[in-house]
């Protein structure tokens, strides 16, 4: 089963497996990550599942949508480089495994 | 001390979950009449309904966030009566709950019609999970859809529908799509959107009757013009209605929603009222309002629990909205208004623009097609109160995200 690992700001890491497919928002707020609220469903249209994803995971990842791209341009935590949006990253074949830090603030 | 919340939508969670990380200590309870964990709505007419989609269902919270933050989730209960001198509600199990501070997240329920065959097989509403899993099941093997409403949720279901591949016919009885949230061009624009899809859209045209097959299940909808459009299925989308039978039941005060201040606490100091349900001071449109969307849901709810711990400042924040249909996703900053004077910036050939709408020589609220950038930095400008006339926006090399831009380096 693919892994996810959330690591919060403080440093805890929690992992989670699931099933193939599952977006990092949807397995974050199923099983209750603080962190990733995901308040618009999954839709892209409110930014509050914003992770930053660590770098060995990079090539893995879908390329940036345009809409991805600039709802992330309204984080409440600071936008980087490895900032993605957890509601259009769903693990799989190509992504087995990945671990994300969560920001310090969503809303 | 307890808080008690009457609701499972997004607005009951919030509140539940912003107390907690207020510091509010003592017992939470939560009243769901919907049996299971308590979960997202905007997902159903949009992705569930896709031919890629499955309707499985996505939780507001996660079953372990309820012992993490000790609130106590009552689900497949309802709330049957408020007594409101000994500050106690009554519950369908039987049971009853005493409350400090009550709060009413009742939501709004789907406005039904009310004409010959709205009851036969076939004739769909969509709010509930068990709603879009019968929709979800039924539509691979449609063939004619009929739409009653061409709103939000209509449309939305209406592109669904085309990406099965059905014949889709909206009937709308207003004279354009969404009138009552959208400007006139935005409007206008996506009813020949989805005309272009392959909806049939018929405007100034509502349901008169449904005819039954054999069976019993829907055969037709004839329409108020007497047209008669060939059916095996159909989805009701006519609004909602709030549900203020309770709060009625118990001497509140009520008129299109709970009324509630501007802290969100109704004619009861104890009790509070938000979302779908609650009727309150707008301080961005004139007059009180009544809004049904995720945002006005969760702000209204991260402020209500301010103000149950004392806060006793104004709700101010912007409303804004989301559609997804088929290929086009529309976001909504502010209120539009009938009256309103309105711009168009980008190509809406392109799929690609907005309409901005000013009120009193000021941008009031921008709609936007396909330019989340656009819908972004109209939040962040209108949201700070940013004077922004129509003279400025028509000048040559105006963009609401470089104005925006010119804000954030302000602050």
């Amino acid at each position: 089963m693919p892994s996810i690992t959330f690591t919060q700001p403080d440093g805890t890491a929690q992992r989670l497996e699931v099933e193939q497919g599952t977006t990092l928002m949807r397995a974050a707020v199923s099983n209750g990550i603080d962190g990733i609220v995901g308040e618009c469903g999954g839709q892209a249209m409110c930014a509050t599942c914003h992770v930053y994803i660590r770098p060995e995971y990079a090539d893995a990842l879908p390329e940036l949508g345009a809409d991805e791209d600039e709802m992330l341009d309204c984080t409440a935590a600071e936008r980087t480089e490895r900032s993605r949006l957890g509601c259009q990253i769903s693990t799989g074949a190509s992504l087995p495994e990945i671990i994300v830090d969560i920001p310090a603030g969503q809303v | 001390m307890s808080v008690v919340i009457i609701g499972g939508g997004q607005s009951a969670l919030q509140v539940a979950d912003s107390l907690r990380g207020n510091g509010y200590t003592e017992q939470i309870t939560i009243v769901a009449d919907e049996a299971g964990l308590p979960y997202q709505r905007p997902p159903l007419s949009k992705d569930f309904l896709s031919p890629q989609g499955t309707p499985k269902p996505l939780p507001l919270r996660g079953e372990n966030f309820f012992s993490q933050k000790s609130i106590k989730l009552l689900d497949g209960v309802s709330a049957t009566d408020i007594d409101r001198p000994n500050r106690q509600v009554a519950l369908s199990n039987g049971n009853s709950l005493g409350y400090t501070h009550l709060v009413l997240a009742t939501g709004a329920r789907n406005r039904l019609i009310e004409c010959p065959g709205s009851k036969l097989d076939g004739v769909h509403s969509l709010r509930t999970l068990d709603d879009v899993q019968d929709l979800h099941a039924a539509l691979p093997a449609a063939k004619n859809v009929v739409v009653v409403g061409a709103g939000f949720i209509g449309l939305e279901f209406a592109a669904a529908a085309r990406a099965h591949d059905c014949h889709v016919t909206v009937l709308e009885f207003a004279a354009r799509p969404m009138a009552r949230a959208l400007s006139e061009p935005m409007s206008q624009w996506f009813a020949q959107a989805h005309r272009d899809l392959g909806v049939e859209l018929r405007l100034n045209e509502g349901i008169e009757r449904f005819e039954a097959a054999g069976g019993g299940e829907v055969m037709a909808a004839v329409s108020s013009t007497g047209q008669r459009y060939p059916a095996d299925l159909v989805l009701v989308g006519v609004g909602v209605l709030p549900n203020v039978a309770l709060a009625e039941n118990a001497g509140l005060e009520t008129s299109n929603g709970i009324v509630v201040d501007q802290c969100l606490r109704t004619s009861d100091p104890s009790i509070f009222a938000l979302g779908d349900c609650a009727n309150f001071p707008n301080v961005h449109s004139p007059g009180r309002t009544r809004l049904e969307s995720v945002q006005n849901a969760t702000d209204q709810a991260r402020h209500l629990a301010g103000s149950i711990l004392g806060d006793e400042s104004p709700y101010a924040d912007l409303p804004w909205f989301w559609s997804t249909q088929g290929p086009y996703r529309l976001q909504i900053a502010g209120l539009s208004q009938a009256g309103d004077d309105t711009l168009v910036l980008g190509d809406p050939r392109t799929a690609k623009f907005s309409v901005l709408c000013f009120r009193g020589e000021a941008l009031a609220a921008v709609e936007s097609v396909n330019l989340p950038a656009d819908h972004l930095a109209a939040r962040k400008l209108i949201g700070a109160g940013t004077r922004i006339t129509r003279a400025e926006a028509e000048e040559a090399g105006f963009a609401l995200k470089n104005r925006a831009r010119v804000i954030a380096g302000a602050v």
